[in-house]
């Protein structure tokens, strides 16, 4: 969760311990590392220097792709109002690694990370179709979940959950 | 469609019902977690066979029976209602779960909230998943059904 | 240059293009890899595909198309040479289909018997549990999530669990620990059996499917005796078990690792040696390391490719690390050794149960904290703290702390990862799942490129998926 807070050196330390990720971290000193309150290493990286850190961190150990999701904070927070969260794994040096972009606007977008990891197609069509969110250069950006005219992103805060009311449920009271 | 009543037709009709509920054989539609008690219906423990669903059948122009087994997604939903119009009749339908009846505990955007809203069924089964007794139980109402004339269908 | 971009050499991509349009698609993602962060030239001159639609190959212009529709970088194949178009064929299989595993529907572009490209179309299954589980406290969330992957309920249900205990901060007893391994470890096996089953049904021997559900039966019995149902147990909650093991479990445990090892005998019997069965998974549905991590796949599919990597070993939860087991893996990476990677961790997993059975320790099987657990049923009503302790969870749920977490756990099809967002409530804020079987399922194309149709039966069942696993 990005927080306007500043990292303590400690939290940052403990990221930084692993070589790999420090090397990621001196390659991109803008990048705001975290050691998140249960201890796992996570960055805040700008969307414009999304996928040249995707593929520093491939280059850095981090084999395999796991996962590009989404999160709503609809005002929830300050600061932007999705963040887009990747996440890789290095079986080499046996760490998880989480990446967070914060994603905002009328019509959201963020780079797409399928040239470097051609497994995230699947999921960035999945977090466009539920919550909207462009991913530029992405090969085939088309719903995946919902039927192909559907209308809205489901999975975004300001959608209900779509609950029909219960039939019959008073029945038995007296009218 | 109504009949005179008549010896000759009543034990004709009765004789066709024999033959249809004794062998009844279902469509393959397993959806979700249902899909796999429905399996287990059709195994070994609680053999299916013995009341006369023997197979059940991939293609939907053999089959006389459709188990909806599972949830219905909204995308899913056109899908189920073309297997059933492809089925010929005579045909019935079990839904069996809580989220084939009635959208089970997804009530949300992305299931159907029962799969009457988009086929005519017979019996409805709960249980999430229901247990293979508990379909064996739906079956054997719908067979009984069908021979008393209760479900009727052309 | 003609408009004609299909193939190779007709695309002036300069120095860094691969080699021509003979080589197969996996050399393209590797070439994709390696390259670097520019897609290469001739993948987005490639053939173009609407979203849910195989366009005819011969568009007026395929660059045109490319900028229209979006161009498919996985499971596009270049052809030895241009087809006429009489030849190919768009066959859809599914989403209702027998052997599809669920309702997974694929596209297929046939030259013959012989699948060229293949677009795999899924949310036939789309359910919202994502959204659903932000309307459910946590204590409901196992509820939920168990019945994503409907094979494997309790592992769902202890990643999920395992998430919010992070969040949490709390730490189990071991008896609950052990308990959880049991189950877990069980339910890999009732899991494989159903695989097994599928796979051997899929590819004519019918009687796997009989042989293969008997002997689930044995197991589903016991997960009945413990926890109430026979599949979607919600029995595995943030905080530990829901409730202790039954009176006899051990006697059950004794029967089961028993009688599941001859099955296993009687299914190598039929199936290991049999050159019917040999014939149709050898070489069938190759997929290499490189692939496994550029798609995200583990698992099974990622040992059998050769890989040493099972979170199990890499990075342990629920004290699995005192239990003695090997990871058995393949070479080649086809269904064969898939085949044989998950024959084998069926019997590690009855050994892990064995011991876990032996070393079961004495005491709780849920933590003592009371604002996570609710209090033992007597108990109520004897003390009024124990009645609001229970109401409290039961209606508002407790709240977890803010943060985030991801979870990862070893499923029977790969790594299953629950990522919760919790902002103090509660309820979570965001409930995602990164689950094994989508990732499997994007890889489709690449395994199942230039073979015949009755191969991609034999490859989907030996990525054994799960569709409620996929589209959740």
């Amino acid at each position: 969760m990005t927080d306007e807070s500043p990292v303590p050196e400690e939290a940052k330390a403990g990221v930084l311990s692993a070589p790999p990720l420090a090397a990621l971290a001196e390659a991109f000193p803008d990048a705001v590392v975290e050691y998140s309150a249960t201890g796992q290493n996570v960055f805040q990286v700008d969307g414009s220097r999304l996928v040249e850190f995707v593929q520093a961190a491939r280059d850095a150990g981090f084999e395999m792709f796991i996962d590009v999701t989404a999160v709503d904070y609809y005002r929830r927070r300050p600061g932007p109002r999705y963040d887009v969260v990747i996440g890789l794994l290095s079986l080499t040096h046996n760490l998880r690694l989480r990446i967070l972009v914060g994603v905002d606007g009328d019509v959201p977008s963020a780079p797409s990370i399928t040239s470097v990891y051609p497994g995230a197609n699947f999921y960035e069509r999945e977090v466009y179709d539920l919550f909207g969110i462009d991913f530029t250069g992405h090969p085939d950006l088309t719903r995946i979940m919902m039927p192909d005219d559907w209308d809205g992103h489901p999975l975004r805060k300001d959608t209900p959950v779509g609950s029909v009311p219960i039939q019959f449920r008073d029945t038995h009271k007296v009218q | 469609m109504p009949e005179p009543p008549g010896f000759l037709t009543t034990t004709i009709n009765s004789i066709a019902n024999w033959a249809r509920y004794q062998s009844s054989w279902g469509a393959t539609f397993g959806l979700a977690c249902c899909a796999i008690e429905m399996m287990h219906t059709g195994a070994a423990h609680n053999d299916l066979a013995r009341f006369g669903m023997e197979v059940f059948r991939a293609s939907p122009r053999q089959a006389d029976l459709m188990i909806v087994a599972g949830r219905v997604s909204q995308k899913m939903a056109p899908v189920l209602r073309q297997v059933y119009d492809q089925m010929p009749e005579p045909k019935w339908v079990i839904s069996m779960g809580a989220c084939a009846s009635t959208g089970g505990m997804f009530n949300n955007y992305a299931l159907v909230q029962g799969v009457d809203q988009v086929v005519p069924v017979d019996v409805y089964v709960p249980g999430c998943p229901p247990g293979p007794q508990s379909l064996m139980h739906a079956i054997l109402t719908l067979h009984e059904g069908i021979k008393t004339g209760e479900f009727v269908r052309v | 240059m003609s408009e004609d971009t299909t193939t190779e050499e007709n695309v002036d991509v300069g120095a860094d293009a691969p080699p021509p349009a003979t080589e197969h698609e996996r050399r393209q993602l590797h070439e994709i890899w390696a390259a670097g962060t520019e897609e290469p030239a001739w993948v987005r001159a490639s053939t173009a595909e609407g979203a849910q639609m195989m366009l005819p190959r011969d568009q007026a212009s395929v660059v045109e198309v490319a900028e229209e529709g979006g161009t498919l970088v996985s499971d596009d194949r270049l052809y030895d040479e241009e087809l006429p178009e009489e030849e190919v064929t768009i066959l859809n299989m599914g989403p209702q289909h027998p052997s599809t595993h669920g309702v997974l529907r694929l596209q297929l572009e046939l030259e013959g018997e012989i699948v060229r490209r293949v677009k795999p179309i899924i949310g036939y299954l789309h359910t919202g549990m994502e959204k659903t589980g932000e309307t459910l406290t946590f204590l409901q969330g196992p509820t939920n999530v168990t019945r994503m992957d409907y094979l494997a309920p309790f592992h769902n249900e202890l990643c999920f669990s395992l998430a919010t205990e992070a969040l949490l901060g709390i730490d189990l007893p071991p008896r609950a620990q052990a308990i959880r391994v049991l189950m877990t470890e069980l339910n890999r096996v009732s899991s494989h059996l159903t695989w097994v089953a599928t796979q051997g049904m899929d590819l004519g021997a019918v009687s796997m499917m009989i042989y293969g559900i008997r002997e689930r039966e044995l197991l589903l019995a016991f997960f009945e005796k413990t926890t109430g149902l026979r599949m979607n147990h919600n029995y595995i909650r943030p905080g530990g078990v829901a409730a202790d093991l039954p009176d006899g479990w051990e006697d059950d445990v004794a029967g089961i690792l028993e009688r599941i090892p001859e099955g296993l005998d009687d299914y190598h019997d039929l199936l290991t040696n049999n050159p019917i069965f040999l014939g149709r998974t050898q070489g069938v549905g190759v997929i290499t390391p490189e692939e496994c991590f550029a798609y995200g796949i583990t698992g099974p599919p990622l040992r059998a490719a050769g890989v040493d990597w099972d979170l199990r070993k890499a990075q342990p939860y629920s004290g699995i690390e005192q239990y003695d087991f090997d990871v058995p893996l393949g070479e080649h990476g086809d269904v064969y050794d898939r085949y044989l990677v998950r024959m084998e961790e069926m019997r590690q997993s009855l050994r892990i149960a064995a011991q876990v059975a032996e070393s079961m320790p004495a005491g709780d099987y849920r933590t003592e904290d009371l604002k996570v657990t609710p209090p033992p049923r007597k108990r109520i009503d004897e003390s009024m703290e124990a009645l609001i302790h229970h109401f409290k969870i039961f209606t508002e749920g407790f709240k977890v702390p803010a943060g985030e977490h991801y979870q990862a756990i070893e499923g029977p099809r790969g790594e299953l990862g629950h990522y919760v967002v919790s902002v103090g409530e509660a309820k979570p804020w965001r409930l995602h799942c990164r689950t094994p079987s989508f990732a499997a399922i994007q890889a489709l194309p690449t395994m199942m490129g230039d073979q015949l149709i009755a191969d991609s039966i034999a490859i989907i069942a030996s990525i054994d998926p799960v569709l409620g696993d996929v589209d959740r």
